[in-house]
């Protein structure tokens, strides 16, 4: 009742908008015709506002950080495309440094380059200052006097000083205008724009490797609340369909690289967890999985425990996978005219083709306002004629994604042959405007060419901005695929060269997970991360229901926090009432069960193993326990205590391992690139 | 007479190069974008000034709009966009700016201490979360159901009621830490 009250004061409180000032309003109103006319007499051509070219982001990116720092704009003057250019001038050496406009390296004191005074700068230029001089961001910074000092508290930081100075340097001088320009093109990056930036188009810049923030911000992500403490009296029996996803991670890292912590919803534990290839022992000849179990203190919590479920796939020798038949999916819209988009992928794909057999088969199809086959089924062996069909594509239109996906499996389709593994690559940037509009439908379908056909669909994202993470991951899961984002060709290399195998080839289909807790030796516990994979008790045994797959020479983790009857840590005090706990008092933790179906097959096998929490814990479980903290500390999880940044670095570099292609120790730079973002 | 017509359709005409069509609807959604500019930023100046980038960037979005959604669900997401934008930037210059030292420390204090001289509801919206601040404004500020503040933000209709149950949480637990 009282919350209600609370959010009833809320409500009136913010109702009550205090009205606009007259004269601001028609400012605005006078700035937004001039800008529209302005647009009438441009010959921009109008383009969504995903697809601008990047460079552009990144200028406006820099010049709305400029601009807004400056004072209400004086809206008397012209535009003036000098002005700009100097601004380019400015701030392209950051740009080379292959940096984000938040961390300037050394080069960039090359800012204060003199900036010839435009006309109408004799306009308060002193205001202006102390306009940029006054970061303060919650406050406006009026114009005022005590503004000023602030400029000194920062100056202990050099580089930021630097970046301070080069502002303060193109503020003085160019800023009314450059406020101006960027009126015409935008906030968010508009195509009028473009002529504006003729000029720093043509100046060389290499693609930074880290980008800007994409500003207009459309991702969607897949959410579910964190798995909750359950008592295991209550809820004994968990169960779960295995992930082998990993684009979380990679979102994670490009988001952290970005300079910005992720937000929870982008971050699922299970997905960073699963990232990493684990050392588990290798199934006995003729099996197609392996369990793993090792039990752990908790490093965050001294009264609990860690168990880890290790499965890992067998891996069958290539020589004797069945052909392949590949059809790439790809997204040829306007949005993916991006270095990061499809140029990445281009490469990725081309990196891809030397692990392929000859006697594999690829084709292209693409969507993009019309769905088209680009390249009609050619063997691996043929790779010229696979790279010159990659080359020509370029992107432009609208998407139109269903056309392209039913293209796309009567491509696979007509491929097919006995014995063979067809597999659809779709490659996005999640823009996937499907005409099937809704996802149901769009997954719905997926699931049902799967059961029919026989055709499996795993998802590349590409570029931020307007990710559908939500949607990738559906298709992903009922396409008996994985979703992996690539934002660096060295992810396309671990996804496409190093894990092909395992990323095209199943060996176990519909893998459930179930672990029954002996309530007289775990009186909590809870599940960490795959909270998108929740399973009903009673579909473990229903083979009708869809799970996750684990590929070829692929490890699939999950772990578990445990607690034990009478411990410190038990979060929900033992009932008054409750019956005192049956079965053996002594022994077991619990008892794991795994159904699995091999590919095509229709009924299940069951693999049954007790957890008897004498099982040692390895480098392996400890480095994904170290993953999971990562995870959660990102997530904000209650669950962690005192534990922070510090003892998830310490833990990941103890349990480093022989990490060959230096996965981990990238896990623990980027641990601790978060734990100075989270100041 | 165009004060009679849709926005939809004023909206295409505008994207079309139609100026009276464009001024008709800048005109009739000013007080709207300054309102939820206000209820996103908690001031005045700033949601002045952020109206105004939005009212000068219009023109060049509208071009890109293609009525797929509500005229005022696709203009309240270009306000919400805007506002991201800009505390991100808040974010980006206070990090670059503040040395990550004793400044922001001081800083934050300093905060703290005009806070306590700030309304309730500057405090209140200030110690949500910029998430729950978005929903906060949409759905009580701009009085939305939660299916048209999800199809703004960009998230389920599920998220918003999960988002609003914090809001009561938090708002209880600020009630109760004052009646302390």
């Amino acid at each position: 009742m009282s919350d209600d009250l609370d959010l009833k004061a809320l409500k009136a409180a913010l109702r009550a908008a205090p009205a606009a000032d007259p004269q601001a309003r028609e400012a605005a109103l006078k700035l937004a015709m001039e800008n529209f006319d302005r647009l009438q007499g441009s010959t921009a051509p109008s383009r969504s506002s995903q697809d601008r070219p990047q460079r552009a982001g990144f200028l406006n990116g820099v010049l709305s950080m400029l601009n807004f720092l400056t004072s209400r704009p004086a809206l008397a003057a012209s535009t003036s495309v000098a002005a700009l250019v100097i601004g380019v001038a400015v701030i392209l050496p950051a740009t080379r440094n292959n940096t984000p406009p938040v961390a300037p390296k050394t080069e960039a004191p090359t800012a204060p380059v003199p900036v010839p005074a435009p006309a109408g700068t004799a306009a308060a230029p002193a205001e202006d200052d102390a306009r940029l001089a006054a970061p303060a961001p919650d406050q406006p910074a009026e114009p005022s006097a005590d503004a000023a000092p602030a400029v000194e508290a920062p100056a202990g930081a050099d580089a930021a000083a630097v970046v301070a100075e080069a502002e303060a340097d193109l503020g003085s001088g160019g800023q009314p205008r450059v406020r101006k320009e960027r009126a015409a093109d935008g906030i968010m990056a508009e195509e009028a724009g473009a002529p504006y930036l003729a000029a720093p188009a043509a100046a060389p810049a290499p693609v930074p490797d880290i980008q800007p923030l994409p500003l207009p911000d459309t991702e969607e992500y897949s959410t579910a609340e964190a798995n909750p403490v359950k008592i295991t009296a209550e809820e004994p029996v968990s169960t779960f369909s295995t992930d082998v996803d990993t684009a979380s991670y990679a979102i994670v890292r490009s988001t952290l690289n970005m300079g910005m912590l992720p937000t929870p919803e982008q971050v699922r534990v299970e997905e960073m967890v699963n990232y990493f290839p684990y050392a588990y022992p290798v199934p006995e000849p003729g099996q197609a999985f392996r369990t793993t179990v090792s039990v752990m203190p908790t490093p965050w919590n001294e009264g609990t425990r860690l168990v880890t479920i290790g499965l890992q796939g067998a891996l069958p020798e290539t020589e004797a996978r069945p052909p392949l038949n590949l059809v790439f999916l790809i997204d040829t819209s306007g949005s993916m005219e991006d270095p990061n988009k499809l140029g990445l992928l281009k490469q990725s794909l081309a990196l891809m083709l030397p692990e392929l057999r000859p006697e594999d088969e690829i084709s292209i199809v693409t969507y993009a306002g019309s769905a088209g086959q680009v390249l009609p089924p050619t063997k691996a062996a043929d790779r010229d004629a696979i790279l010159a069909a990659l080359d020509n594509l370029t992107a432009g239109g609208s998407t139109a994604g269903a056309e392209g996906l039913e293209l796309a499996y009567q491509v696979a389709k007509g491929m097919q042959a006995e014995g063979e593994v067809s597999r659809i690559l779709l490659a996005t940037d999640g823009d996937f405007n499907v005409g099937v509009s809704d996802p149901e439908g769009l997954t719905a379908y997926v699931a049902k060419k799967r059961a029919q056909d026989g055709v499996y669909l795993s998802v590349l994202g590409f570029g931020r901005g307007n990710l559908d993470d939500a949607t990738m991951q559906a298709l992903a899961q009922n396409g008996n695929g994985q979703a992996a984002y690539i934002d660096t060709l060295s992810e396309a290399r671990k996804v496409l060269v190093d894990q092909l195998t395992g990323a095209l080839f199943a060996i176990a289909e519909d893998v459930k997970v179930q672990v029954e807790w002996n309530p007289a030796q775990v009186a909590e516990y809870r599940l960490i991360g795959y909270e998108t994979r929740a399973l009903k008790r009673e579909d473990f045994n229903n083979d009708k229901v869809d799970a996750g797959e684990i590929g070829a020479g692929l490890q699939v983790t999950a772990i578990y926090e445990v607690t034990a009857p009478g411990s410190d840590a038990l979060l929900n005090d033992p009932l008054r009432y409750g019956a005192a706990p049956a079965g053996p008092t002594e022994g077991e933790l619990g008892f794991l069960r795994l159904r699995w179906k091999a590919p095509g097959a229709e009924d299940s096998q069951l693999i049954e193993t007790p957890i008897t929490g004498q099982e040692p814990a390895t480098d392996e479980a400890r480095f994904a326990a170290a993953v999971a903290g990562f995870g959660q500390l990102l997530q904000g999880s209650v669950y962690l205590g005192d534990w922070g940044w510090d003892q998830a670095v310490e833990l990941a570099l103890s349990a480093r391992g022989e990490d060959p292609y230096g996965y981990r120790i990238e896990a623990v730079n980027l641990m601790r690139l978060a734990a100075t973002l989270d100041r | 007479m165009l004060m009679d017509t849709a926005d939809e359709t004023l909206g295409l005409a505008a994207a079309q190069g139609d100026r009276a069509a464009f001024a008709t609807l800048v005109a009739r959604h000013y007080d709207r974008i300054h309102g939820l500019a206000w209820r996103l930023t908690g001031s005045k100046a700033e949601a002045e000034d952020l109206t105004q980038d939005i009212c000068a960037a219009l023109p060049a979005k509208l071009r890109g709009w293609r009525a797929e959604a509500r005229f005022t669900t696709w203009l309240y997401r270009v306000v919400v966009n805007a506002a991201h934008d800009l505390r991100r930037r808040q974010a980006t210059r206070a990090r670059a700016a503040q040395g990550w030292g004793d400044w922001e420390i001081a800083r934050q204090d300093e905060i703290a201490t005009q806070a306590e001289a700030l309304d309730w509801l500057t405090v209140s919206m200030r110690r949500l979360s910029p998430e729950l601040r978005d929903t906060v404004a949409l759905v009580l500020g701009e009085e939305m159901t939660q299916a048209e503040a999800g199809a703004v933000l960009g998230v389920s209709e599920g998220t918003i009621a999960w988002r609003m149950s914090e809001v009561k949480k938090r708002l209880k637990a600020m009630a109760a830490e004052e009646a302390k």
